[in-house]
């Protein structure tokens, strides 16, 4: 009895202990980016492909505002709602203060400063694939931006979500950096590197399972979009047929082959990628051809 | 007897003035909708020739590019108050029918300022698309994001 009770606490610390260890929130050290290039104006391209400025800026910011990133725009969900925060260079309400080191871990590994996870509404399992050198010049870039006070609100989600150390094991099961797509050649790679990583794109064109890890084995084949509104298409070669051409100047214009418009979320997605140069939208293009079709 | 058929006279005639009226409303509905339909479809016709030109698609032609960029930016000042009767939103007809979202009725409503929007990128691109190429891919943008932007807001997502 005393035996069986003592196998028992073992197990229960074993299990904490591997709780602990996989729920851990990793890091980028400051040595890792010690050496980094920051140049800010290459970092304006990642910022455009990566969209920050479609979720951290103001709701309903039009043109120049959309660089003013003071958060704000609530993101429904079947977790409770998440409301994108101040990312502004303003040192207590935005990220003035942080290092390029906390942004390559915020990015990269979906870890806060002081060492909290973030909720994967922030797209770290796409992030993940991005290059600490484009994470050290989007850094220069965030700065050079203008700061706003606008207080960053609290999501609104309820228990076990509001657990965030259990976040630990979404990362575990759920984000990792590998490629999804095997390509080669330098136009597909980066196709795929703008996809898969900056431009997040399957973080809503691919499905989720019920723990709201993506189903990488149905990838970009759509989705219910995720405010329970509709859906978001497919976007593999069997359902988007447009040409590459097309495909290049809907990415730039929101105009579809038959001239109607991008909607929902896209029309801000196309404001950012419009900021891209046209080899990039061709690369992206060329990539989503090379996805393979939907099952 | 002769005072209870002119009762029922009076009702079967009011009934009968009623079904008309409501007859009538449903077409001035349709015909509404039809005509705002029919509206998109000519700014599509124009810019569809812009975006070919823009993808490469159709030469570009400085004539023909200030032409159609020329009735785009009059599509987008016609006066459309009558597109837009009460009663023709996505509540009240069938989604093959609209998808107008009643929110364009609603208090707070800003399609006054989205159709402002659209008002100047049309009228940029028609300064524009006889200057070259490069000027109207550098148009271009603006206009699908005025379209955008209001169809994001007012337009019911068609999946």
């Amino acid at each position: 009895m005393y035996k069986a009770l003592r196998y028992i606490v073992i197990l229960a610390l074993i299990g904490v202990g591997v709780f602990w260890v996989v729920t851990r929130p990793a890091q980028v050290d400051a040595a890792q980016v010690a050496q980094l290039s920051t140049d800010a104006a290459r970092g304006e391209t990642v910022f455009w492909a990566a969209g920050c400025a479609a979720c951290h800026a103001a709701p309903g910011a039009e043109d120049e505002e959309r660089r003013v990133l003071s958060g704000g725009m609530a993101f429904p969900s079947p977790f409770g709602t998440f409301h994108a925060p101040n990312i502004s260079p303003d040192p207590d309400h935005g990220i003035g203060g942080w290092s390029v080191a906390d942004l390559a871990s915020a990015m990269l590994h979906g870890t806060a400063p002081d060492g909290a996870h973030y909720y994967p509404a922030f797209p770290y399992a796409s992030y993940a694939r991005a290059t600490l050198d484009d994470v050290g010049d989007l850094h220069a870039y965030l700065m050079t931006l203008p700061a706003s006070d606008t207080p960053s609100r609290p999501h609104d989600v309820g228990f076990p979500f509001n657990i965030r150390r259990s976040l630990g094991g979404w990362k575990w099961l759920f984000a990792h950096d590998d490629w999804i797509v095997p390509v080669t050649g330098e136009t597909l790679e980066r196709g795929r590197y703008l996809v898969e990583a900056l431009g997040h794109c399957g973080e809503c064109h691919t499905p989720r399972n019920a723990l709201g890890g993506l189903d990488y084995g149905r990838w970009l084949q759509g989705a219910p979009s995720p405010d329970g509104k509709g859906r978001v298409p497919a976007i593999t070669p069997d359902k988007l047929d447009w040409s590459e051409r097309d495909i290049a100047a809907y990415l730039s214009t929101g105009f579809t082959p038959e001239y109607d418009v991008a909607g929902g979320h896209m029309t801000e997605v196309v404001k950012n990628l419009a900021h891209l140069p046209e080899d990039d939208l061709s690369a992206i293009a060329a990539y989503l051809k090379a996805v393979p079709p939907g099952s | 007897m002769m005072k209870t058929f002119t009762g029922l006279t009076a009702l079967v005639l009011a009934g009968a003035v009623a079904t008309t009226t409501l007859a009538q409303d449903d077409a001035a509905i349709k015909a509404a909708v039809d005509a705002r339909q029919a509206h998109m479809s000519l700014f599509a016709f124009n810019i569809g020739l812009l975006g070919g030109m823009a993808k490469g698609e159709i030469d570009y032609d400085a004539d023909a590019a200030s032409a159609a960029a020329g009735n785009l930016a009059a599509l987008a000042r016609v006066d459309q108050s009558r597109y837009w009767p009460q009663g023709s939103s996505t509540l009240d007809l069938d989604a093959e029918q609209t998808a107008a979202l009643p929110d364009i009725w609603d208090e707070g409503s800003d399609i006054g300022a989205k159709a402002m929007a659209l008002v100047e990128s049309t009228t940029a691109m028609e300064a524009a698309a006889g200057n070259g190429l490069d000027a109207l891919r550098g148009a271009i943008g603006a206009v699908g994001s005025s379209c955008g932007d209001c169809h994001k807001a007012y337009r019911q997502p068609n999946n």
